[in-house]
């Protein structure tokens, strides 16, 4: 996983980059009236990139299949309305950090009793744990119950009186998302290559061993757990800030189970399949949307699709792409057939036999 | 507090306890022996209940639609163990939670397409409906005593299977090293069909049973798959005798939560959950 990627990888990420930072440009060209719609959309996949990639470090790099992870999302959403003056907008200067702290402190908390289990266990608890909060939520009057809380003003980012971006601009807001999602891809890129990344890498392989070995397995684990907890939390922040809410929706497992989907489809453990798997997610989900009223019924199928054909999701296919081999020309390739199809054929006899037989 | 209120309450919960056990105690078995996690189980109490209710109507008898729903929901489960799980076994937890993922998202759909998205009721057999004096002044609904004995018979039709039959041995033996079974020449493959489609057959079931006693709706799978979950955990994987006492745990919580603390009624299983995790992280009886 640690490996360098092909040139290929960062051509391919670069070129994506400069084809969303010039979206002004040929957007509206292209979409005409829906651009500024499709530009939401784009913000919203940037915003769900950064979640995914969150996910990767626990799915992908540590090994832990979490299905409670829309847990601190939803948390950071919350926090921000609540946290909000009703009247007046906040300051991001000090509503990113309280975010951060929160989710940090749920985190630490749901981690430390979830890390307890592994496997299956572990799966289950982080979707009970996520659940918790849903019906907590849910059910409870200071967050506005199954409606949610609105979010009336988006925090500013100014010094003094001057505003360094005006977040209420679905452009400026655009541009910060993606900020905030390549700083994010850029700080787990550096996390994963160092010293603790390394061990993470090394608790994948054989946990037992790193344990032989004298590493504090738990420890590490945790910690990746909060990191990536905090990571979720600040792009919970974003979806709240775009939605202009905080509801249940953005805590329940489906999402837990969508944002697991698109590390999977995108390619776990290598950062940007993540990515580009939540931006592949979402364009297949407007698509469906736009297609038939039962979305989900293709959405269900395609997940089942892809978990059977393409496990390594889009950046296996980058990585590795699938080779087309062209029959070789000449009677001794044609005529001769390739042992591992032989052996097949003959195991597919021998099954034929004993079928008839029973 | 009153004490027939107590009773009555102690009887929903034990009642709805042996419920949950039907759908808890297929959720363990399919992971402890076949070591697959579906969380489409829920969905399949969901179209338990729908085909009870789509059944009901179209015969006019819910017995008769217990008897026709319960093959139907068995052939599915084993259409889907056929056709989707087969690659899943060797394969990590995580294919398994997406694939079952995927089908959730699946029979979710296809129960508002064929169904509807309007919620649903299914009346209370004319023969069982009514209620039945206890004692004096303590009245009892004559369907949940039913649903709680058909329970109870369940509960110990499958102890009876896992304790004196061969299969019992062969699904014990299963449970403890999958691979030594396949070794002795037992044919896993078609076991694990077996377990499958008996495991959510029994979810459906339980799905057809509580179909008159609750309102049916789309996506009510979801919230019992996941009380199911806690079961498990705390009952410990893989242990039926851990569903079964998980369940009445849950199924007294569940009642009394409500009415002791209703501040934490809708996490109060997820607090028992956690001190379990605490104590014994591997469940109370793994």
């Amino acid at each position: 996983m640690l490996h360098r990627y092909p040139k290929r990888v960062p051509i391919i990420m670069l070129a994506l980059t400069v084809l969303l930072v010039f979206y002004p440009l040929w957007g509206p060209v292209l979409i005409g009236d829906g651009s500024d719609f499709f530009l939401e959309k784009l913000t919203l996949m940037l915003i769900l990139g950064l979640f995914a990639m969150s996910l990767d470090l626990l799915v992908g790099v540590v090994g832990l299949v979490s299905l409670g992870h829309a847990l601190f999302f939803g948390l950071a959403g919350y926090t921000l309305a609540l946290a909000s003056p009703s009247y007046s907008a906040a300051s991001l200067w000090w509503m990113m950090p309280l975010v951060m702290l929160v989710s940090a402190l749920a985190a630490l908390v749901i981690g430390a009793l979830v890390l307890r289990t592994r496997g299956i266990f572990f799966i289950m608890t982080t979707l009970a744990f996520g659940q918790m909060l849903y019906y907590l939520v849910s059910d409870a009057s200071f967050t506005g119950g199954s409606d949610g809380v609105f979010i009336m003003f988006k925090p500013t980012l100014a010094i003094g009186e001057l505003t360094l971006i005006d977040l209420e601009s679905p452009l400026q807001f655009f541009y910060f998302v993606m900020g905030m999602t390549l700083l994010t891809y850029l700080f787990l890129h550096w996390l994963i290559r160092s010293y603790f990344g390394q061990v993470l890498d090394g608790i994948h392989d054989n946990e037992h061993r790193m344990q032989a070995l004298g590493y504090a397995t738990y420890g590490y684990k945790l910690a990746a757990f909060v990191i990536s907890g905090v990571l979720a939390g600040v792009a919970g922040m974003l979806a709240a800030m775009q939605y202009g809410f905080a509801n249940p929706a953005q805590l329940g497992w489906h999402l837990s189970g969508e944002v697991l989907m698109m590390v999977i489809l995108g390619g776990m453990g290598t950062l940007f399949g993540p990515l580009l798997g939540a931006f592949a997610y979402e364009l297949l989900h407007y698509a469906f949307e736009h297609l038939t009223l039962y979305w989900q019924l293709l959405m269900g199928l395609t997940i089942i699709l892809i978990v059977l054909v393409l496990p390594k999701g889009l950046a296996g296919l980058i990585l590795d792409p699938p080779r087309l081999r062209l029959p070789r020309v000449g009677v001794g390739g044609l005529l001769r057939p390739r042992p591992a199809a032989s052996t097949k054929a003959r195991l597919g006899l021998a099954g034929h036999h004993k079928h008839e037989e029973g | 507090m009153d004490p027939v209120f107590i009773a009555i309450q102690l009887l929903n919960g034990l009642q709805y306890g042996l419920l949950l056990f039907l759908i808890a105690s297929g959720l363990t078995l399919i992971f402890g022996i076949m070591g697959i996690i579906n969380l489409a189980h829920g969905a399949m109490y969901m179209i338990g209940a729908y085909l009870a209710y789509d059944l009901t109507l179209r015969t006019g008898s819910f017995w008769l639609a217990l008897l026709l729903a319960v093959p139907i929901a068995v052939v599915l489960g084993l259409v889907i163990e056929r056709l989707f799980l087969g690659t899943l076994y060797r394969r990590d937890h995580l294919y398994q939670v997406l694939l079952t993922f995927g089908l959730i998202l699946v029979l979710n759909e296809a129960q508002r397409i064929i169904w509807g998205s309007d919620v649903q009721s299914v009346p209370v057999p004319a023969s069982l409906s009514g209620n039945i004096a206890l004692t004096g002044n303590l009245q009892y609904p004559v369907y949940r005593l039913f649903v709680a004995a058909i329970c109870l018979l369940v509960a110990g039709g499958i102890y009876w299977i896992i304790r004196h039959t061969r299969l019992g041995i062969v699904i014990r033996a299963g449970a403890v090293n999958r691979d030594m079974v396949e070794g002795l020449g037992i044919d896993v493959r078609t076991l694990f069909t077996l377990i499958f489609s008996v495991g959510v057959g029994l979810a459906a079931f339980a799905g057809m049973l509580s179909a008159p006693m609750t309102s049916l709706y789309p996506g009510m799978g979801d919230n019992i798959l996941i009380t199911c979950f806690v079961i498990v955990v705390i009952g410990g994987i893989g242990s039926i005798k851990g569903a079964f006492l998980g369940s009445l745990l849950i199924g007294q919580a569940a009642t009394f939560g409500p009415v002791l603390l209703p501040a934490l009624a809708s996490v109060i299983i997820y607090l028992i959950m956690a001190a379990v995790l605490i104590i014994k992280p591997r469940g109370l009886f793994a």
